[in-house]
């Protein structure tokens, strides 16, 4: 039953992770491979936080959010300059410092040996030490951030978005400040990729470096994209899927040493079969193929 | 009425030695309809880019309502009431009809991020009035039928009359239509110049791009040859037609 748990808790903390990173690639159409140095920049924070000032689980969550947040916007300033492929490599360079950090900055980090005994979750004097509890916040929060997401797409501000995402320079002429909505809704994403990571490092009690990079990234685009890209469901189905698949291999017999290689076999297949048969994703109503290409 | 809303001096743009705009000067009144024509290359597409913001001049100026349009980002030259429609037509396909027009009214406090979670009861109300507005308008270019259908099934005809219902919802006074009626059937083509020549009487003032030298002297009030980014000659529609260099240009 707790292994269970475990799976139903990681889903639900992709499922939030993919929901705020379709924020910025699905509805916003930047295609950051950024998304898991957020989510690591929150981590460390709420780890920090938990363990220097036994700090309470929703101050962390907060904070963690707001720095995110914060870096979203200060690397977003120069990332958003450039667009489209550039855009994609420049988030991918980001990504790439934001881990280097992570692995050098040892006296706060810890280095490659990362955090471990970071404290458990406390809530107004209610420590989470259960699987359901921890469950219960995991969901809360990806519940929080699915009506947050809903309720931005379904505004006029969320038909901005996707008016930026089909045609940039349209949106421009017609008085549309794409700059200034891209750098925000990127610090959003950030944001809420910040809260999951609190969320993580809280529940893991060790966090590393190893859980947040570029690999990181990609899988979460994938979850992204094989959900349905602009679609506000897309990424919890998408997390649902290739959370779980992967743990069914366990129970087909493979030796350990195998399972991992063929882990990321089938994330791979599965993308290259979404990208050629179904670039929309399961739920999605945008195809990355054509809407990436096009200034 | 007649006072000058846009005043266009000595503006120079160059692309790698080419000159698009050499000296162009040009003022255009308020209520005016005025065709910019010329053969290809002759810099009137440059033209509009410049006014509109997406590209910049080495000198000169341009004047909107004694307001500069020139080093402005192109939302803030939407912002200030010039509108303008593509020569590749830019609409968002993948949206309805009435979601594009809804997308082009401005001052909308739904945009903004903090109202949307904060006064989201206002916005929906807003939001309700700014949908019988975009019907409005698509009332009166004759879409209201298609509101619901995405952009891109509209034929190409119909996609070109959003694109000028678009420019209408933003409210802007000045109107840059960028060949408003190429490659368009004869029916649609003559009940597009209908609508363009309803705009003065709608308190808008047109600049427009066109090939099609029958169109330009049914619609417009004043035609300004251009060629080699200046300006050869300007005038009534029949004495441009009639002038030699414009022959010259137009037949081939």
């Amino acid at each position: 039953m707790d292994y269970l748990l475990h799976i139903a808790i990681l889903t639900a903390m992709f499922a939030t992770l993919s929901l705020s990173l379709n924020l910025v690639a699905g509805y916003t159409g930047l295609l950051s491979v950024a998304h898991a140095a957020f989510y690591g920049i929150g981590a460390y924070t709420a780890a920090l936080m938990a363990q220097e000032l036994h700090s309470q689980f929703l101050l962390n969550l907060v904070a963690a959010g707001a720095l995110g947040g914060l870096i979203g916007v200060i690397v977003g300033v120069p990332l958003l300059r450039v667009r489209d492929d550039y855009f994609v490599m420049a988030t991918f360079a980001f990504q790439i410092i934001a881990l280097g950090i992570m692995n050098n900055w040892t006296a706060v980090t810890g280095g490659p040996l990362g955090m471990s005994g970071v404290p458990r979750p406390v809530i107004l004097g209610w420590t989470v030490s259960t699987q359901w509890g921890y469950l219960g916040l995991a969901g809360g929060l990806c519940l929080g951030v699915y009506f947050v997401m809903r309720r931005m797409v379904r505004s006029p501000f969320g038909r901005v978005l996707k008016a930026i995402r089909e045609d940039e320079v349209f949106a421009q002429s017609l008085g549309k400040n794409v700059a200034h909505v891209k750098i925000l809704t990127f610090a959003i994403g950030a944001g809420f990729a910040g809260m999951v990571g609190a969320m993580y490092a809280q529940y893991s009690s060790f966090i590393d470096p190893s859980s947040f990079t570029v690999m990181e990234s990609i899988f979460i685009r994938s979850i992204v994209i094989i959900g349905g890209a602009g679609s506000l469901r897309g990424p919890i189905v998408g997390a649902v899927v290739l959370v779980t698949l992967p743990e069914i291999l366990r129970f087909v017999g493979l030796p350990s040493s195998v399972a991992a290689n063929v882990r990321q076999m089938l994330y791979g297949g599965l993308l290259v079969v979404f990208m050629l048969w179904r670039p929309q994703g399961l739920l999605g109503e945008y195809a990355f193929e054509k809407g990436s290409a096009t200034g | 009425m007649n006072a000058n809303l846009l005043e266009i001096e000595g503006l120079n743009k160059r692309f790698d030695g080419v000159k698009a705009l050499a000296d162009f000067s040009c003022s255009i009144r308020e209520g005016e309809i005025v065709g910019l024509i010329g053969p290809n290359g002759a810099g009137k597409t440059t033209l509009f880019n410049v006014l509109t913001g997406f590209l910049g001049t080495e000198s000169g100026d341009a004047m909107f309502r004694g307001q500069s349009l020139l080093h402005r980002r192109p939302h803030v030259i939407a912002e200030t009431g010039v509108a303008r429609t593509f020569q590749n037509l830019r609409l968002i396909r993948r949206m309805t009809v009435l979601e594009n027009v809804l997308l082009c009214r401005k001052h909308q406090p739904g945009e903004r991020l903090c109202d949307v979670f904060l006064r989201w009861r206002t916005i929906a109300r807003w939001e309700a009035e700014n949908q019988a507005g975009a019907l409005s308008i698509l009332a009166s270019v004759g879409l209201e039928e298609k509101a619901p259908d995405l952009a891109e099934n509209l034929s190409y005809g119909q996609q070109k009359l959003l694109s000028i219902a678009c420019c209408l919802a933003t409210g802007a006074e000045l109107l840059l239509l960028d060949e408003p009626v190429a490659g368009i059937a004869p029916e649609m083509r003559e009940h597009i110049l209908s609508i363009i020549m309803g705009l003065p009487g709608r308190g808008r003032t047109v600049i427009l791009i066109e090939h099609d030298l029958d169109a330009v002297s049914k619609v417009c009030s004043r035609v300004i040859f251009m060629d080699s980014g200046t300006k050869i000659c300007e005038g009534t529609p029949q004495d441009v037609r009639s002038d030699p260099r414009v022959i010259e240009a137009y037949v081939d």
